[in-house]
């Protein structure tokens, strides 16, 4: 039983980051359409600027914590208001590249400056754990998850219910008619990309002390869009189970399934829902009329 | 100077006009000459750009004219490359083996593509990645053919017993087998199938309005692809001399992709130009880090970064890649004095959602 | 009944909860210039839509010289010499006219894929066959000018008349078009007239148009049906129907 409890508590955990980070991407492919290739090398850098902080300047870590929050906001505000921007218009395929090329260029430059070596640093809740139903829980797991659900909530009510919210879900289904009705649409997008990318430094910063502050935190940018597949593309919600589930089949498959298949059980997930089930969960299916 | 067509074959020539004659003939002179040219180095080099060439071009067939993205080339590279190993291990010769390899690797393109076409834009790429992923991980696992991460030795290439291995002549072999799948390619792209494949780009609607079966058409391409990606994995093994399944993952797939985008979608030229451009990056990175101060230069950073500017300078500045460029020079050259910037008036664009048309 | 040219008999399409299509049934004569108008959303489109398969139709059926359109692939359709232009133009915006043209004749045999690679004498022929063909779409629609040009540069009007240029090459018996002068001016609308005019009678083509604008119809059409709502209100000469109180009430509103 504490097995499967410890299996779950993990799954969650570690899917909270994955949701998180897909949340993120929802929102920037919900008012721009382009899906933010960066969005991972965000993540990582926010873990390394986090650190650079902490560590090496040796700040608190909730002034270092508001202070990352507020350079990768600006990083991506900026992000779209400047480069983004450019290629309104274009084919979707232009975005992809161009993200990709950003974020090579930002995984490029993190290594150049802060070179190779894994590092960490302590947050208040590291190496604090709690007891949780017969198992033990790291407090950190715990904070992961409260702040997945914290953000979820907060960006639900923000969507549906302010003015704001409602003018991102125009901008992202007629751009010219949110224009003629008074939007101001360019410093929406942007605004929408510096929240992402908020959303991107928080998931950084609360997954660096488990994973280690290296490169390959990356990497959580692909299970991320497993889980964006899964959940539906286009869907706030379902980034956030899709984030979930993808979570726990890693862990389920790690246990009950082949040695090795719970490396690539996010990817098989991917591939297996867009070939036979396209829409995912929440997602919205859409058609081209002729 | 405008080339004037007399006959209704004329459309179709590929060399029209003494200019273009004379100056594809010299690029192949220089092409022959360069061996013995070229320091051993770069003769490597050199081969390692054409065995791109033969991927980019592939790659270029799915993307470029077929409209589909594919992010997981490097599998198929991969399949290649490994298949050509173990067939040659079992004594297989030299041409039957790279004949299997193809058509092993374009079975392979055959049953991804089946599925994958369900899917498109967007969802393809991200599958297509997956694809990828899981392909590099099972060729590291199936340790009992692949030997795993360990990797596995490539014996060296001979003809009729004699050696192919030397650089010269492995050069050559490379650029017969590039010589052939261009021609090929530039057949099928001046023929119906080429056509149908620009069709299914630009408007699947249409397209099957004018009789193209849309299914096996796209399932023609990704084969296509896949068999050019399988015959350049299997000379990249011998480029390579020992293969791993780290050197056919992601990363590769990223590199083909930038070469047909920064060489110019739609257009062989261009899988040709973008695979020069990559594959002579690593030469220019290695120089670039001599120049830099230590620290800046630290291991692969430097390279990450430079292929991310290359690939973002070319998406904001030269969205037609480096073919556009030279059409736009040659026009250039063909009607200078009386250049003019081009008459196509280019209107604000907005962005109509791709979701709700 | 007898077999007739085209038949359509009691076409119905559901979206959902939306019938676009009700229970439609309507011939057409071989040979001669049909128009069918009606206010917007009356399912004219999806009329088209469905005989091209675009859309399964949720019960009828429809014959075109006695063969069931209906269980036809969507890319088997242009093979019964069925081609047909679209409302928002559907053109190959990264080719040339001429390709595009090269493209309407796809469904003529052109050899298999391998042929083709090696460019058999075989596969020459029937290109340069082809490129004969075309020809004369392009001296039929004054498009020599345009020949080599990337269809994204031209105006308007001039994609309009390429995409009757593709539909044309494909040599069908039944064209099809959505809205063909939507977008054009008086003098581009009057040339289309003579071309419509030159199809039928020197091509033998029968046309199927769905049209807003009148004064083409009145020129061209030699019948008219009126859907609105998704069913055929009526049908008759365009005098006739122009002066049909039930018309211009469909179309004004009571």
């Amino acid at each position: 039983m504490t097995q499967l409890t410890q299996l779950i508590v993990q799954g969650i955990s570690s899917g909270a980051i994955y949701g998180l980070v897909a949340l993120g991407l929802v929102l920037s492919y919900k008012a721009t359409e382009v899906l933010n290739f960066a969005q991972g090398d965000v993540v990582m850098l926010s873990a390394f600027l986090g650190w650079g902080l902490v560590v090496a300047a040796g700040l608190p870590f909730w002034l270092a914590f508001v202070a990352v929050l507020c350079i990768s906001a600006a990083l991506c505000f900026l992000l779209e208001a400047r480069i983004m921007r450019r290629i309104v218009g274009r084919p979707q395929f232009s975005g992809v590249m161009l993200t990709i090329g950003i974020g090579f260029m930002i995984r490029g430059g993190v290594s150049m400056f802060f070179g190779p070596e894994s590092r960490s640093y302590p947050t208040p809740w590291t190496g604090q754990s709690m007891q949780l139903g017969g198992s033990v829980v790291a407090e950190l797991n715990l904070v992961i998850v409260g702040a997945a659900m914290g953000v979820t909530a907060l960006l639900y009510y923000f969507l549906r219910r302010t003015t704001l919210g409602i003018a991102i879900h125009a901008t992202s289904q007629n751009q010219l008619a949110a224009y003629l009705c008074g939007v101001r649409v360019k410093r929406l997008n942007s605004l929408v990309w510096g929240i992402s990318g908020a959303i991107a430094a928080l998931c950084g910063l609360l997954l660096a002390p488990i994973t280690l502050v290296d490169l390959g935190l990356w990497f959580v940018m692909l299970k991320a869009l497993a889980a964006l597949v899964l959940g539906g593309f286009g869907s706030a919600p379902g980034a956030v189970i899709g984030g979930l589930l993808i979570g726990l089949i890693e862990q389920f498959a790690g246990v009950y399934l082949p040695d090795g298949v719970k490396d690539v059980a996010p990817y098989l997930v991917l591939i297996a829902v867009l070939v036979l089930y396209p829409r995912g969960i929440l997602g919205e299916s859409h058609g081209r009329r002729v | 100077m405008a080339r004037y067509e007399t006959g209704f074959e004329d459309g179709r020539r590929l060399l029209r006009g003494k200019q273009e004659r004379l100056a594809y003939g010299l690029l192949a002179v220089a092409l022959v000459a360069a061996p013995w040219v070229l320091p051993a180095y770069h003769i490597g080099e050199a081969t390692f750009i054409l065995i791109m060439c033969v991927a980019s071009l592939g790659l270029m067939m799915l993307t470029g004219f077929t409209g589909q993205v594919s992010l997981g080339q490097s599998a198929f590279v991969g399949i290649g490359a490994y298949i050509h190993t173990i067939l040659l291990t079992q004594g297989v010769p030299l041409p039957v083996s790279l004949l299997l390899t193809t058509a092993g690797a374009a079975l392979g393109g055959l049953l991804v593509g089946m599925p994958a076409i369900r899917v498109s834009g967007l969802h393809l790429a991200m599958v297509t990645m997956a694809f990828a992923i899981v392909c590099e991980h099972v060729i590291g696992r199936w340790k009992s053919v692949t030997a795993g991460h360990s990797g596995m030795a490539v014996p060296d290439p001979t003809l009729f017993g004699l050696s192919l291995g030397g650089p010269r002549a492995f050069y050559f072999l490379c650029l017969v087998v590039l010589a052939v799948v261009l021609i090929l390619l530039v057949n099928l792209m001046r023929s119906a199938t080429g056509r149908a494949f620009i069709g299914i780009r630009d408007s699947e609607a249409a397209a099957q309005g004018l009789g193209i079966d849309v299914a096996r058409t796209k399932v023609l391409a990704f084969s296509l692809s896949a068999a050019c990606s399988g015959l350049a994995g299997a000379l990249l093994a011998h480029q390579m001399q020992h293969i791993t399944p780290e050197a056919f993952g992601l990363a590769l797939s990223l590199q083909l992709v930038l070469m047909v985008f920064i060489g110019g979608l739609g257009s062989l030229r261009g899988a040709i130009l973008g695979a020069i451009l990559i594959g002579l990056l690593p030469s220019f990175i290695s120089s670039l880090k001599e120049a830099l101060p230590a620290k800046l230069g630290a291991q692969f950073g430097l390279e990450l970064f430079v292929y991310g500017a290359v690939l973002t300078f070319f998406v904001l500045l030269e969205p037609g890649g480096l073919n556009a460029r030279w059409v736009r020079i040659r026009k250039v050259l063909a009607e200078f004095p009386w250049v003019r910037k081009s008459s196509v008036h280019k209107t604000k664009v907005y962005m109509k959602s791709e979701r709700y048309r | 009944m007898s077999a007739g040219f085209f038949e359509v008999e009691r076409l119905s399409l559901s979206f959902g909860g939306v019938k676009a299509v009700r229970d439609v049934s309507f011939s057409i004569r071989a040979g001669e210039i049909l128009a069918v108008i009606g206010p917007n959303g009356a399912g004219k489109t999806s009329l088209l839509n469905l005989i091209t398969r675009v859309f399964d139709a949720t019960s009828g059926s429809i014959r075109f010289n006695g063969q069931d359109i209906l269980r036809l692939a969507r890319h088997d359709v242009v093979r019964q010499g069925i081609a047909r232009t679209f409302q928002n133009i559907e053109l190959f915006e990264g080719a040339t006219v001429l390709e595009n043209l090269l493209l309407g004749r796809h469904r003529a045999n052109h050899g298999n894929f391998f042929s083709q690679m090696f460019n058999l004498p075989s596969v020459q022929r029937a290109e340069a066959h082809t490129r004969e063909r075309v020809e004369d779409v392009v001296r039929l629609l004054d498009l020599a000018p345009f020949r080599h040009r990337p269809v994204a540069e031209l105006p308007y009007g001039v994609r309009k008349v390429v995409e009757l240029g593709r539909a044309l090459a494909a040599e069908p018996r039944l064209l099809l078009l959505d809205e063909p002068a939507s977008g054009l001016n008086p003098e581009e609308t009057r040339r289309l007239a003579y071309w419509l005019e030159d199809i039928q009678a020197e091509l033998g083509i029968t046309v199927v148009m769905v049209e807003h604008d009148m004064s083409l119809v009145a020129a061209v059409a030699n019948r008219v049906v009126v859907m609105d709502q998704g069913q055929v209100l009526t049908d008759g000469t365009p005098a006739e129907v122009q002066a049909d109180p039930r018309v211009i009430a469909a179309y004004l509103g009571t």
